[in-house]
């Protein structure tokens, strides 16, 4: 069985994919600080039949992007499919926007997700077999009040993706992104009821994402079935972009 | 390590990595006519021959390889 790196795989939308993911993979939950959460979501796959762990990844230190690997490396062989959903959220409008808060989402965002692809790119290059997901946000090509750091890390990772798109198609490696709209986790657990209702009066399906929305797509692009389907960007956003 | 030691060890990889003709690799054979190994293959055997022979191989050091013998040459030197 192949084996899935799912980085920030312990909460919201990466739980969602890692809980999809452990019906066809072997699935490391990457964790950096929610180890216990981690946990959970490890247990729940074997509960149902899969194999699972966690791993400790932190993508801003390419040392504990090594020892990740490493461990992964020993116990399951390698990383056939790596979905790179770790990111953080640091928002202030631009004149009030700390040059440290842009420099950590970028870094977290869109260095981090280099630095895992290259790392596993080495072990799909010699299985000449590869799935590389990559989950930006619609905010990554509409931009967003207050999110200047994220949106432009969140559209950084298309220009990434569909050049390992093209450099990689060779070996049989794909590599997409997964564009989420509104969906119900932490990360948007601020918005109030009211801001909730003006949402979901611009969507085309009334009702905010839920991460098995992503989750059932991401499967979909780990597949043998999407070998055609590289360097895409694919919205799942209820059609607020539509 | 003599030069006809990193020459077998060479010829390995090529056979094993990317699965050329034993018989194809030669001294004088070229990479990308003879041997047919596209630019992703050639970072393929640098980064097989970085692990097999334990060193770091840098882009510079590669625009004057064009041969298999050019490679032993560029591998033998740094051993």
């Amino acid at each position: 069985m192949k084996t899935a790196l799912v980085t920030g795989g312990s909460r919201g939308i990466g739980k969602g994919i890692a809980l999809e993911l452990g019906k066809s993979f072997n699935v490391v939950v990457g964790y950096s600080s929610s180890k216990d959460s981690g946990e959970e979501v490890v247990e729940e796959i074997i509960k149902s039949g899969g194999t699972a762990s966690t791993v400790e990844i932190n993508v801003t230190n390419i040392e504990s992007i090594e020892k990740a690997f490493t461990a992964i490396e020993r116990e399951y062989g390698g990383v056939d499919v790596l979905v790179n959903n770790a990111g953080i959220t640091k928002d202030n409008i631009l004149p009030r926007l700390k040059e440290d808060d842009w420099n950590d989402v970028i870094d977290t965002n869109l260095s981090g997700s280099f630095r895992t692809s290259q790392r596993a790119i080495k072990h799909m290059m010699k299985s000449k077999w590869g799935r590389i997901v990559y989950i930006s946000s619609i905010v990554g090509m509409m931009g967003n009040q207050g999110q200047a750091n994220y949106a432009a890390s969140k559209a950084g990772l298309i220009g990434l993706s569909k050049s390992i798109a093209k450099e990689m198609g060779s070996r049989n490696i794909t590599s997409n992104v997964i564009a989420p709209g509104y969906i119900d986790t932490d990360m948007t657990a601020f918005l109030t009821d009211e801001q909730k209702d003006n949402i979901i009066e611009q969507l085309s399906i009334k009702r905010i994402g839920k991460p098995e929305d992503i989750a059932n797509i991401v499967s979909f692009l780990c597949s043998d079935e999407s070998e055609y389907i590289t360097g895409q960007v694919i919205s799942v956003d209820g059609g607020i972009t539509s | 390590m003599e030069t006809n030691e990193v020459f077998e060890k060479v010829k390995n990889l090529f056979v094993e990595e990317l699965g050329i003709d034993a018989d194809k690799v030669t001294m004088e054979a070229k990479l990308e006519e003879d041997l047919e190994i596209d630019s992703l293959g050639i970072v393929e055997v640098v980064m097989a021959f970085e692990d097999e022979f334990n060193i770091e191989i840098d882009d510079e050091e590669l625009t004057d390889v064009g041969t298999v013998g050019q490679a032993v040459n560029l591998l033998h030197s740094k051993l």
